[in-house]
């Protein structure tokens, strides 16, 4: 346990089955994006946004938790496409 | 694909989903349930104590098998500032019974465990399958689902949605309204390994017991939220929630929040030497009575939390998921032997029946607790876990101070942090909203 730890780090741990080119969450292409989506760049808890040079915000979905809290957040502006992986694809915790 | 007719669908496989596929399947009724997980439990995430007494209405031995890993002798609570915790702990030996009532639990090992006896108890389980829509009449009836693995609609009587918090069937289908950001919590959780000598001499317990700790103040940094640290049998389970909007809000990220959190002077102790063997995140439903959106309609009814069943002042919510299935799946067998139809009025009998519960009297009686700490959080996660740690340090703290000098700069360091009205104010609102 070190006081600089990355969330990158605690992904390895996790266990997942990603469905290659299917990602289950797509952004809207926009110019400048909401508060609510540039809010995701923190709040996502396994840092799935980031934001581009030229200011738009991007998701790779591959560490997702599916926990809907990017989906809760961005409800109003309808920036996102969000589902579910397919079916047994996504996330597989063995603790829970 | 399934071209049979179903009497019941449930969708989901945590607990809630659960504890209805297996009353219903025990009473005899061709029971569907569909999971997109690999297994029930993969996709599942929670403290997680378990309250025995909602699983023991269902199976009643229930712990000749199921995986549980400590019987909870000890309950710490504590108030956290920055460098201290001021705790109440609570433990006696009584909670060494022969039929322990709280137990914890690794949810992704329970759920799996109870999904089997569903599966023994005759319903049909479909994994790795997601449920995209339901499946309407003319009418507006319910009468099925449509799922991702393409085909033609699968039929029953009644669908019940025990889909978790985030309800995307039941929100799509236009059931009910989206959840909002203030009352949603958003928790992160880790597991930390360690050999179980070590959890036992760390927390001074042996053979199965366990202890846990519910924790709040400055550790969410002015957010509403609480911390939990809990013992399994060799791992401990800590994590940290807040609300989402309030989360929004702030600079925090909720990897950080956790971060310090188990670095905390208090914390930290309890962790060394750890290996963390897995990173989670899932939301809570904290709206309370007030957030419980319309329960059933014609051929469905929703349970668990995605009807908003959480007590998030006791931390329940897996007692409640159980619950209001089996109340669910019992009112659906009752109509069913009598050959009733699952419209809105005749399934309305559920909310009769939770009504008789503690789910609906508990959640009624805290039914203003999360708009008054909301609306209050700088006082409740900041300044009054900062006062009570001062005051500890003032009144331990051997300094050649009298003690009246030492009464009397409590109270002042009181008065001065919050005025004596809103002290009071503050006070009364609490045990109004608690009544
Ligand atoms: C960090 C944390 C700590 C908690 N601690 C405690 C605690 O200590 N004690 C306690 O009692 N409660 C606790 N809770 C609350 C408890 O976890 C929940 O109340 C409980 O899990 C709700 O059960 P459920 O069956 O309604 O939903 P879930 O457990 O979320 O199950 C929903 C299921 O439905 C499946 N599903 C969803 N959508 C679909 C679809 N479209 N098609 C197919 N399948 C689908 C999901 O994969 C999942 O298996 C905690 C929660 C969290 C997040
Ligand atoms: S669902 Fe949760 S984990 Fe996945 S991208 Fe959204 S916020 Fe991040």
């Amino acid at each position: 346990m070190s006081a600089t730890a990355r969330v990158e780090e605690r992904l390895f741990q996790n266990r997942y089955l990603v469905d290659s080119g299917r990602p289950h969450i797509k952004i809207k292409p926009h110019d400048v994006p909401s508060r609510a989506l540039l809010a995701m760049t923190r709040l996502c808890p396994v840092g799935c946004y980031s934001l581009s040079d030229s200011g738009q915000v991007e998701i790779s979905a591959d560490g997702c938790v599916e926990c809907g809290t990017c989906r809760i957040v961005t409800q109003s502006t309808g920036e996102l496409e969000w589902n579910y992986p397919r079916g047994g694809f996504g996330v597989l915790y063995k603790f829970g | 694909m399934i071209e049979e007719r179903f009497d019941a669908i449930v969708i989901g496989a945590g607990p809630s989903g659960n504890a209805a596929a297996y009353t219903l399947a025990t009473e005899g009724l061709k029971v569907l349930q569909i999971e997109r997980g690999e297994y029930s439990g993969s996709k599942n995430v929670q403290g997680a104590i378990l309250y025995a007494d909602a699983l023991e209405k269902i199976i009643p031995d229930f712990r000749d098998d199921a995986p549980l890993e400590r019987h909870v002798i000890e309950q710490r609570i504590w108030t956290m500032d920055d460098s201290s915790h001021t705790g109440m702990h609570y433990r006696s030996d009584d909670f060494n019974e022969d039929r322990p009532n709280r137990y914890t639990i690794l949810r992704a090992q329970f759920d799996k465990w109870f999904s089997s006896r569903v599966r023994q108890a005759g319903a049909i389980l479909l994994c790795e399958t997601t449920v995209t829509e339901l499946v309407k009449d003319l009418q507006g009836k319910v009468i099925g689902v449509r799922t991702d693995r393409g085909g033609g609609p699968i039929l029953a009587d009644v669908v019940i949605l025990a889909e978790g918090v985030n309800g995307l069937v039941g929100h799509r289908s236009g059931l009910r309204p989206e959840i909002a950001p203030d009352s949603v919590a958003l928790a992160v959780k880790e597991m930390h390994f360690l050999p179980r000598e070590t959890i036992e001499a760390r927390f001074n317990i042996t053979g199965n017991e366990g202890v846990v700790i519910e924790a709040m103040g400055t550790i969410t940094k002015g957010m509403t939220g609480t911390g939990f640290l809990y013992t399994n049998e060799e791992s401990i389970s800590i994590g940290i929630g807040c609300i989402v909007s309030d989360f929004a809000e702030s600079e925090v990220t909720p990897f950080e929040l956790l971060e310090a959190f188990k670095n905390h002077p208090s914390i930290k102790p309890l962790l060394v030497g750890s290996e963390c063997k897995e990173y989670a995140a899932h939301l809570i439903p904290e709206g309370g009575y007030k957030a419980i959106p319309q329960l059933v309609g014609d051929g469905w009814i929703v349970v668990g939390d995605a009807g908003q069943f959480v007590n998030a002042v006791h931390r329940e919510g897996s007692n409640l998921a159980m619950t209001t299935g089996r109340i669910a799946a019992e009112t659906v067998v009752s109509l069913h032997r009598r050959r009733i139809a699952m419209t809105r009025e005749n399934l309305s009998a559920y909310e009769q029946g939770l009504a008789k519960t503690f789910v609906m009297k508990d959640l009624r009686k805290y039914r203003g607790i999360p708009a008054l700490l909301h609306a209050n959080k700088a006082n409740f996660f900041g300044l009054y876990p900062q006062l009570i740690s001062q005051a500890m340090q003032t009144w331990f703290r051997v300094d050649g101070v009298d003690k009246v000098s030492k009464e009397k700069a409590i109270f002042r360091s009181f008065r001065t942090g919050r005025t004596l009205g809103g002290l009071i104010g503050d006070a009364f609102r609490l045990v109004r909203a608690w009544r």
